[in-house]
């Protein structure tokens, strides 16, 4: 069944990987979060739960995916270096593997002071190439400190972040290559709106040889654009898309417009890659209709 | 340099209880002392009915042989407050307190990091003292201090137009170690290979 495959076996048997993604509350009530996944149950290989997003404190990514999976989702666990050292992330990663969780998102994490607990103290004792270094010695049967696991290694699915669109961009690539290095199986990326531009970067990680599945945010509004081109690293919306955006407003406001952008990217982009990461920032309902459009 | 800034006036006044020794820490050199604002809290607090009775000066409170023979010349103003309160660094405070263990010290100050080696030389540059100097491996640029994440590895998805996400007036570190590798060439060898793990032993964290 292909909800219950690790994402990496899916490109293996050459499947077109689509995965979306939700937040958890800040709360203990997960109805809104359940809500949104069941949109696209059946049109997604797996939903991604962020951790903390933007350093905004919610519930645990863990209680999050546990309960996805018990729903019969294929969950992707988020997990930053922020907010704990490796004694934590390592039991938390046991845990995981404990539940059945299989696929990881491994990320260093936005900075403490971009969220609203900008007094908390950041952590970052692991970076997201030592956290998928830690994840390998773990399926090795070892933790960080090299002391032996007791009874069954655990096995995961290691996933990690680029920015395809970043510049300059050989700094994300050396990264990128270091984070393949210490395990990592597969990429999803930052959102990108540049088609040219993902293409002159898959040329160049076509060599490293892992799938790379590629970000789509869909665009709101041209406010939101606009800010994110100011405050979003890795993100550039050409003026292009800004000026589509513009150009009629109520179908804008109805959210067409961004449907039509995001299904067009798809399109132009889907050739180029093994996959795509839906990120739809509350558009839960919007993401099928952009898949069908798009023919994937 | 250390740079220590007073206290407010309603954070000070409930623990100023009694009569109140006031001890500023001045004349080391490596120490801005806050005169100014020193002089007018003592206005603010004495207007809010703060008893300050008595007042002497220090300086190297820090020297513990310098501040026990103090100590001992000022004994009298010290036994007749009930309250002391310091104004230094906290390695002056800690030293003076350490000294005094059944008085009642209220710190009249905070202590504020500067980079540049603690307390000796003011630079746009800084040293954690992590204990294991990994500058050989990132062209003399420091990835401790120079990313505000401290991360060992390269460069985080954060950075914009070559600048940090904490601190838009900020390099990315990593994107400087690399313009630097990109220059030497063959010299990337070292960053590429291993995964590059803090020991927190070996610093004072």
């Amino acid at each position: 069944m292909e909800e219950e495959m690790k994402l990496t076996d899916l490109t293996r048997l050459g499947k077109f990987v689509v995965t979306s993604e939700v937040g958890p509350p800040k709360g203990i009530n997960l109805d809104k979060m359940l809500h949104e996944a069941e949109y696209i149950r059946g049109r997604v290989a797996a939903i991604n739960v962020t951790d903390n997003q933007s350093s905004v404190m919610r519930m645990g990514g863990l209680a999050a995916c546990k309960v996805l999976k018990d729903k019969g989702f294929e969950p992707v666990f988020q997990i930053t270096c922020r907010d704990r050292n490796r004694l934590a992330l390592q039991s938390d990663l046991l845990s995981a593997a404990m539940f059945g969780i299989e696929n990881l998102l491994l990320l260093t994490g936005d900075h403490i002071v971009l969220g609203d607990h900008k007094d908390a103290k950041p952590v970052f004792d692991l970076d997201s190439v030592s956290l998928a270094h830690c994840v390998k010695r773990l399926e090795e049967g070892f933790d960080l400190a090299g002391n032996k696991l007791d009874g069954e290694a655990p096995k995961f699915c290691k996933g990690a972040v680029v920015s395809p669109c970043a510049e300059p961009l050989d700094p994300q690539l050396f990264k990128m290559e270091k984070k393949i290095k210490a395990g990592v199986e597969f990429f999803q990326t930052q959102a990108v709106y540049e088609p040219e531009k993902f293409e002159k970067f898959m040329k160049r990680v076509k060599e490293f040889g892992v799938p790379v599945y590629v970000g789509i945010v869909v665009l709101k509004t041209v406010g939101m654009a606009k800010f994110m081109n100011e405050n979003v690293a890795g993100i550039h919306v050409p003026d292009s898309l800004i000026e589509e955006l513009k150009k009629d407003k109520e179908k804008t406001k109805s959210g067409q417009t961004g449907i039509e952008i995001s299904a067009r990217l798809i399109k132009d982009m889907k050739g180029m890659c093994q996959g795509v990461h839906m990120m739809p920032l509350g558009w839960d309902d919007k993401v099928a209709k952009i898949l069908e459009l798009a023919g994937v | 340099m250390l740079i220590t800034k007073v206290k407010t006036k309603e954070e000070l006044l409930p623990a100023l209880t009694g009569r109140v020794l006031v001890i500023p820490c001045l004349g080391c050199s490596q120490s801005y002392f806050p005169l100014e604002e020193f002089n007018r809290l003592k206005d603010e607090l004495k207007a809010s009915g703060a008893n300050l009775a008595s007042e002497v000066t220090f300086d190297y409170m820090c020297r513990e042989d310098f501040t026990e023979r103090r100590l001992e010349i000022y004994r009298e103003q010290i036994e007749a407050a009930d309250t002391v309160l310091v104004f230094s660094c906290g390695v002056g405070i800690q030293t003076f307190a350490g000294l005094l263990p059944g008085k009642k010290i209220v710190s009249g100050s905070d202590t504020f990091y500067v980079p540049g080696f603690p307390g000796f030389t003011p630079s746009e540059h800084d040293c954690e003292q992590c204990g294991e100097c990994r500058m050989g491996l990132t062209f003399g640029i420091c990835p401790v201090t120079a990313c505000s994440k401290g991360l060992l590895n390269g460069q985080c998805g954060g950075a914009k137009d070559g600048k940090c996400e904490v601190d838009k007036n900020m390099a990315c570190g990593w994107q400087r170690i690399f313009e630097r590798m990109s220059a030497l060439k063959g010299s990337d060898k070292g960053l590429k290979e291993g995964v590059q793990v803090r020991d927190y032993k070996k610093s004072n964290i």
